[in-house]
């Protein structure tokens, strides 16, 4: 189900990562802003029903393909299964990110020097706190 | 001489930088902040102005920065006070109206945004002609002081949440310490809706949506060591129905 979603997003994110602080052009080029507001909630919305859609067809046999028995068996769980993949992403990567973000030492004990840099030389100046 | 050489300004020379100051109880931080403005832009020699906006704080903000004004410069120093506090959106605006320079930089003026990073964003919008750079603490050298494990665990798994539901292309929505062209600025204030916290993400989520570029700096934030966080409330509950009404209209 998530299956469309996840590609938007991968891709999406990919993107975003190989830009190096720059910007890439403006996203969901699709459809014009100017003609119909393709909101987010819109595109997911879309997302998930191809995908429903998509998953129905192979579960349910819903054409009468009469598609192999092994395409019904791996279709039925995989919602669940991408669920869980998704879900273990998502965890993987906040996880990673609060470990790996920056603790500013450094910064903190720069911002502490000028700040009494700052106050004597603002006492000379004249300034009356 | 004097004259040709007024007239031949390159069109670097002929850039000035607003920087708009918020201000609400920041008697202590406001000198420090506006010395290091100073600091910074006199080393980097752009031009530059410092808006103060100043909403009647009750410690006597606006009287230090009086005399902030006299030490450094009515033409560098402005001073835009309300009378009562009108929130942070508001006062942007007002500050723009007042704002002679092509470029507005917002900061907080509670030392968590450091003016050492401003001839870095200039730089980067030179470089790519940015419409908006904004400063990011979850890229690159980007990072934070002062937060425990929770406030990390929050600030990371709220973007995460937020990328995946916007993909926005910018990696710090919250963040509110950016470098704007001043029409884009003054187009964005315009249509955006938000209020308080929301405000920040709306503003760079609306400039993607109008096809405007936008460039990222990472920046050390270093928490407020004087004075209060006003926006404090409950963050988490108004930041997530921002983030659906955003995910919902955009
Ligand atoms: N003029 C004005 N400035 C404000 C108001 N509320 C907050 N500020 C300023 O906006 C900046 C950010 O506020 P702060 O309390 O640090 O928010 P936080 O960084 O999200 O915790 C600081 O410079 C404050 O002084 C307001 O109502 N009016
Ligand atoms: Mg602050």
């Amino acid at each position: 189900m998530l299956l469309v979603l996840l590609l938007v997003y991968f891709i999406n994110h990919e993107t975003e990562r190989s830009s190096e602080y720059g910007a890439e052009e403006h996203s969901s080029p699709l459809i014009s802003p100017n003609f119909f507001i393709m909101t987010k909630l819109l595109e997911w919305l879309l997302g998930v029903s191809l995908v429903a859609v998509a998953w129905g067809l192979v579960t349910f046999d819903l054409l009468g393909l009469q598609l192999p028995a092994v395409y019904k068996e791996v279709a039925w769980p995989m919602p669940v299964y991408l669920l869980v993949v998704f879900g273990c992403y998502s965890l993987a990567t906040v996880g990673y990110r609060v470990a790996m973000f920056n603790d500013c030492e450094e910064a903190a004990r720069e911002l502490k020097a000028q700040i009494q840099e700052a106050k004597e030389d603002l006492k000379k100046k004249g300034l009356k706190m | 001489m004097a004259s040709r050489k007024s007239n031949k300004k390159t069109p670097a020379e002929a850039d000035k930088y607003s920087v708009l100051l918020p201000t609400y109880n920041e008697r202590e931080n406001l000198p420090l902040i506006v010395w290091l403005l100073v600091k910074y832009f006199g080393e980097s020699g752009y031009n530059y102005e410092i808006i103060v906006i100043d909403d009647g704080s009750p410690d006597g903000t606006l009287q230090i920065a009086e005399q902030l004004q006299k030490i450094y410069g009515k033409d560098k120093i402005v001073l835009r006070p309300r009378a009562k506090k009108l929130g942070l959106g508001t006062a942007y605006v007002h500050g723009i109206k007042h704002a002679t320079g092509n470029f507005i930089i917002i900061m907080d003026a509670d030392l968590s945004h450091h003016p050492k990073f401003i001839p870095q964003f200039i730089e980067k919008q030179k470089e790519g002609g940015y419409d908006l750079v904004s400063g990011t603490r979850y890229r690159g050298d980007g990072g934070v002081y002062g937060w425990d494990l929770r406030r990390k665990l929050i600030s990371r798994g709220a973007n995460f949440i937020t990328q995946v539901l916007l993909r926005p292309g910018a990696s710090d929505l919250t963040g509110s310490f950016r470098l704007y062209k001043k029409e884009v600025l003054e187009r964005l204030v315009e249509r955006c809706v938000s209020k308080g916290y929301v405000f920040q993400m709306e503003m760079i989520v609306r400039a993607r949506q109008l096809g405007y570029t936008v460039g990222e700096v990472p920046i050390s934030f270093v928490d407020r060591v004087y004075g209060e966080s006003k926006l404090g409330g409950n963050e988490i509950v108004s930041f997530l129905k921002g983030l659906l009404t955003l995910f919902a209209t955009t």
